[in-house]
């Protein structure tokens, strides 16, 4: 192909852009003299340049839609939907055109005919001559074109005879157009606004010139590789102590900084640029759907590399489209649910730290719930008992799994099933991440953070298993110095875990993830934890050693090597060695923290819940009398609302169906009158396995956080005793007694594996007695429960045998090792399994509970691991 | 330390052009061949794909990496994907005490790797007439990597292909 016609291509895919946002702005004001000037200015030229280089095809359509423009411009004929929606049509048959001179080399054959006539009629003022005559036009670039095929078609079918000037009645019934605006200057059905956007509807032409992509990637490399032998430089430098290369090496170095810092900004592009269609896309869309939607784009002007700008450009475009599509409600669905009629599609982006932040977001329907819960049960992405446990928000994040669309029905727009597992995995190709947020009836906003740049990053160099690493500075959020002197590292049923700050952060082993040797169980060796965040999910990479934080020119990795997800990259260090450099994503996605994984979340909110010294999420209510009384959040499975007439009896027993169960209801204060019918009762659901039970509560008041001291231990069945809980005294609900109250049914034994084993629980605090003695309970032990290790001690010498004895540590008076030791001094209870219950499970503690003669060690609020504990212990026993 | 030989071939670049596009070669003119010893086993790589030859390299290990990559390696200032040519042609591990192997440079889709052997011959002409296909006893393993095989000085050099050589591992 020659030059001219690629440079006269270059012009015109750039100048259809352009027409494309001038038109739909026209017809917002179609007033606008400037922009119509512009448009009539750009089509002319194409028409021009078509003339000339003899692409006939191309000429005779831009000129029949030069002639309807013209009309226009010298105000014979008035702006109308209908002609902008022609003119539109017609350059996306010229889009076609030049998509096919590109591939060929010439134009291609078709037949432009109805459309030309189409035109013409219009710039005549008549109605064009019949719908069907027109051909729908080819798809160019695909997110526009099917819409725009049938935008085509319909409105012009429904034109009414003889007046263009008519505002169109599309079948998609919209009543409330503003028929009454048809006079004057008649307005197309309002379909998109766009921000407002610079007063000169021309567009401007700034100092710059073109160069081509290729000169700039050269460039781009070639500065990598200053900054790379910089790095060299610096390093042997560095070394080599106070010499004459030293300051001129650092202005060099100074300098290279600078060149990389110019070269990248050459790469740099305004995200307004990925914007650039969708205007005319919402506008299409909005057509299409029959909605009012107006486009809010905000901080176009926000810069990205060129390269992260393309990789983004598609899932944006999706993005936009489901908020219209699945979003948005139509207007009179928004009018009822007292919003304003036009939906708005809000795009933001701005700068944050190194990467750029972009929201996608709507003011529509917000993400249905129940129906995701439902799709995701369909699909087996989860059982039911954990999507009761999930919060609403892990419910939400299920969009992004793979093949997964709640659309009632797919639409040429979206709902395909394949998008936003897709949206996502593009994204953190990239480094970035993507979140949402979302209110049912309030709208949905995506959150996507990126990086600025790919090519040259800053990284921080680890080794682990005596190789090393890098990982993107980006990624790191805290580096913990643990063992020998730095924090501890616990273990949760085994899984190494940090507490940091009030939170407990799950680790994973650098070493063991890439199964390099690791020196054996590190005891008091010092180590690293990298605190990294991968979506909502943070977590911690442990290392042997950390160095230090360097430039590095990421490369990727050979094809080969692709598959494997833990590395980004890989990169040369200042030394001239070979490293791979590390994603958290991949990391993440390996060990299943993140990537949605939602048990890990929950056990760890668990045990950090349990523990009464440091601060408990509680749930206020009322029931029963005014006083308030409280519950550990972490223990209520769900909070509900039920309708009165749901509510049946069943043996005298309240009960009501609840996911295809019979739960029973547990009146809160004794007395219980059946509510009103259309009412509603607020209940606190309790989940064992696949039971529930429904503690009916009157009103449900707060959720807080504080530290748990249960002040009076009165003797009311029902309660543990009160608290002062945000300034009130407050009853603290004692869960297993009402759990009893529910019937013998409740504790029936589930697994019966241990026919009634006989376990005592040794444990000073009430809270912890009462949340350890259903548990055992309910699968079937036999327990019973002191409050101190003394009184365990005179239950031996009252002749009480026992199966197991699970006692907990940190007691006062005689503590758990003193008690363990007391046991194995002699006596009946020698030989019996022991298991300590601890909050605190470090490798120390473990062996001393070991020494002193404990058969297990488990942390003491991990439900699992207790219920595992005792089941191994007891087999050990019997066999 | 690296040391290395750059490798020409100019009074042989029209030839192999004209062989490379898959033109008959002229009359007794030979493609021109770089020998290499894996395992005592001769073999051969076309010297137009090969970039550089160099000697004992530090290798970086790569963790995940199928066991046929034994690591990458730093050639001024590019990263080289180092294949270890035992591994992939079923051969034994290199017995110890033995000396560190050489790196035969190849490029192909745009990335460097280098074909570990033990031993680098020489560069050689081999003609089209002592070309012979791959046996059918040929183990299915050397099928994948061998485009045929060429008589020279009384010995049988199996000549790999970069492509299938490179083709192992999920792809």
């Amino acid at each position: 192909m020659d030059d001219l016609l690629a440079d006269f291509l270059t012009e015109t895919n750039e100048g259809l852009v352009a027409l494309d946002a001038a038109l739909v702005k026209l017809e917002r004001s179609p007033d606008d003299k400037p922009t119509l000037s512009e448009i009539f200015r750009l089509v002319h030229t194409i028409k021009g340049t078509c003339g000339f280089l003899g692409l006939s095809r191309l000429e005779h359509v831009a000129h029949a839609a030069e002639n309807v423009l013209g009309k226009y411009r010298d105000g014979s004929l008035a702006v109308s939907g209908d002609g902008i929606t022609l003119v539109l049509s017609s350059l996306d048959r010229i889009k076609m055109i030049v998509t096919g001179i590109e591939r060929a080399g010439s134009e291609p054959a078709g037949d432009d005919q109805p459309l030309i006539a189409a035109l013409d009629a219009a710039s005549e003022g008549r109605a064009p001559a019949s719908a069907a005559a027109m051909p729908v036009a080819a798809p160019v670039a695909p997110p526009v074109a099917p819409p725009v095929a049938s935008l085509v078609a319909a409105p012009v079918a429904s034109l009414p005879v003889a007046e263009a000037r008519e505002v169109v009645v599309p079948e998609i019934a919209v009543p409330e157009i503003a028929v009454a605006e048809v006079a004057a200057a008649p307005r197309s059905r309002p379909a998109v606004e766009t921000a407002p956007e610079p007063e000169a509807g021309a567009i401007l032409a700034p100092q710059t010139i073109r160069v081509s992509v290729d000169v700039l990637e050269d460039l781009m490399t070639l500065v990598s590789e200053l900054v790379l032998t910089r790095n060299q430089l610096m390093q042997l430098v560095r070394a080599s102590g106070d010499n004459a290369f030293a300051v001129p090496l650092q202005r060099l170095s100074h300098i290279t900084t600078d060149l990389q810092e110019g070269v990248m900004k050459t790469r740099m592009q305004p995200i307004g640029n990925a914007w650039a269609k969708l205007p005319r896309l919402v506008r299409d869309l909005s057509v299409e759907l029959g909605k009012k939607i107006e486009l809010d784009m905000r901080g176009a002007e926000t810069e990205l590399d060129r390269q992260v700008l393309e990789l983004i450009k598609d899932p944006l475009t999706h993005m936009v489209r489901n908020s219209g599509d699945h979003g948005l409600e139509t207007p009179a669905q928004r009018r009822a649910a007292g919003k304003p009629d036009a939906g708005r599609i809000i795009l933001n982006a701005y700068h944050q730290g190194g990467h750029i932040i972009i929201e996608v977001g709507d003011d529509g329907r917000g993400l249905p719930v129940d129906r995701i819960r439902q799709k995701a049960l369909a699909n087996g992405l989860a059982t039911e008992a954990e999507l009761a446990g999930m919060a609403e928000h892990e419910i939400q994040r299920f969009i992004f799994r793979a093949g997964f669309s709640t659309a009632a029905a797919v639409t040429a727009v979206s709902g395909r099933g394949v998008g936003m597992d897709v949206v996502k995995t593009n994204i953190e190709k990239i480094g970035g991440t993507i979140e949402l947020r979302s209110r049912e009836g309030r709208g949905t906003t995506f959150i996507i953070k990126i990086p600025l740049t790919l090519a040259i990053v800053s990284a921080l160099v680890v080794a682990a298993g005596g190789e090393r690493f890098a990982i993107p500075q980006i990624g790191v959020l805290e580096l913990v110095r643990v063992g020998g002197g730095g924090a501890t590292v616990e273990r949760v049923n085994d899984t190494p875990v940090l507490r940091l700050r009030d939170r407990l952060l799950p680790l994973v082993s650098l070493a063991s993830l890439l199964r390099l040797d690791a020196p054996a169980e590190r005891g008091e060796d010092a180590a690293f934890v990298i605190v990294t965040q991968v979506g909502p999910h943070v977590f911690g990479i442990i290392v042997d050693r950390v160095f230090d934080t360097e430039e590095i020119v990421v490369k990727p990795v050979a094809p080969i090597l692709r598959h494997v997800t833990m590395f980004s990259g890989n990169t040369i260090l200042g030394d001239g060695s070979v490293i791979m450099i590390l994603d958290p994503n991949g990391i993440a996605r390996a060990t299943g923290v993140g990537a949605d994984e939602v048990a890990e979340e929950a056990s760890a909110t668990a045990v950090a819940n349990a523990r009464s010294h440091s601060r408990t999420a509680m749930l206020l209510f009322r029931a029963g009398d005014t006083t308030p009384k409280a519950v550990p959040l972490g223990l209520v499975a769900r909070l509900e609302d039920i309708s009165a007439d749901q509510i049946e009896l069943s043996g005298g027993q309240p009960v009501v169906q609840y996911r295809g169960k019979l739960m029973p209801l547990v009146p809160i204060g004794g007395q219980w009158t059946r509510p009103e019918p259309g009412t509603r009762q607020s209940v606190l659901v309790f989940n064992e396995r696949d039971r529930a039970l429904g503690l009916m509560v009157d009103e449900i008041l707060d959720v807080v956080e504080e530290r748990l001291t249960i002040e009076s231990q009165q003797d009311q069945p029902g309660f543990l005793g009160s608290a002062v809980i945000a300034g009130k005294v407050t009853e603290v609900l004692d869960c297993a007694y009402w759990l009893r109250q529910a019937g013998e049914d409740w504790f029936g034994p589930e697994l019966r594996q241990q026919a009634s084993a006989r376990v005592l629980i040794v444990e000073d605090s009430a809270f912890f007695r009462n949340l350890v003695v259903p548990t055992l309970s309910s699968v079937g032990y036999e327990v019973t429960a002191v409050d101190d290790a003394l009184a365990a001690l005179r239950l031996r010498e009252a002749g009480r045998e026992f199966d197991i004895i699970v006692s907990d540590i940190e007691m006062p008076g005689m503590d758990g090792f003193a008690f363990a030791a007391a046991v194995r001094e002699g006596g009946a209870w020698r030989d019996l399994p022991m298991i300590a219950l601890s909050g605190r499970a470090g490798a120390a503690d473990v062996a001393h509970g070991r020494d002193v003669g404990f058969t297990d060690y488990v942390g003491k609020f991990d439900r699992a691991a207790v219920l595992r504990s005792l089941a191994d212990c007891l087999a050990h026993v019997g066999a | 330390m690296q040391t290395q030989t750059q490798m020409q071939a100019p009074n042989q670049a029209s030839m192999q052009q004209q062989a490379a596009r898959g033109g008959a070669p002229a009359e007794d003119a030979g493609i021109v061949f770089l020998t290499l010893t894996v395992a005592g086993k001769p073999c051969a790589v076309p010297a137009l794909s090969v970039r550089d030859v160099l000697g004992p390299q530090t290798i970086t290990r790569i963790p995940l990496a199928p066991p046929e990559v034994a690591g990458s390696l730093n050639l001024r200032g590019r990263i080289v994907t180092a294949i270890d040519l035992r591994r992939r042609l079923g051969l034994g591990p290199r017995e110890p005490g033995a000396p560190a192997p050489m790196s035969v440079v190849v490029e192909h889709g745009g990335e460097l790797y280098s074909l570990l052997s033990d031993a680098v011959g020489e560069v050689v002409p081999l003609h089209a007439r002592d070309a012979a296909p791959n046996p059918p006893t040929l183990d299915p393993l050397w099928r994948e990597v061998s485009r045929g095989v060429h008589r020279q000085d009384g010995r049988l050099l199996i000549v790999l292909d970069i492509e299938g050589v490179l083709a192992f591992g999920p792809m």
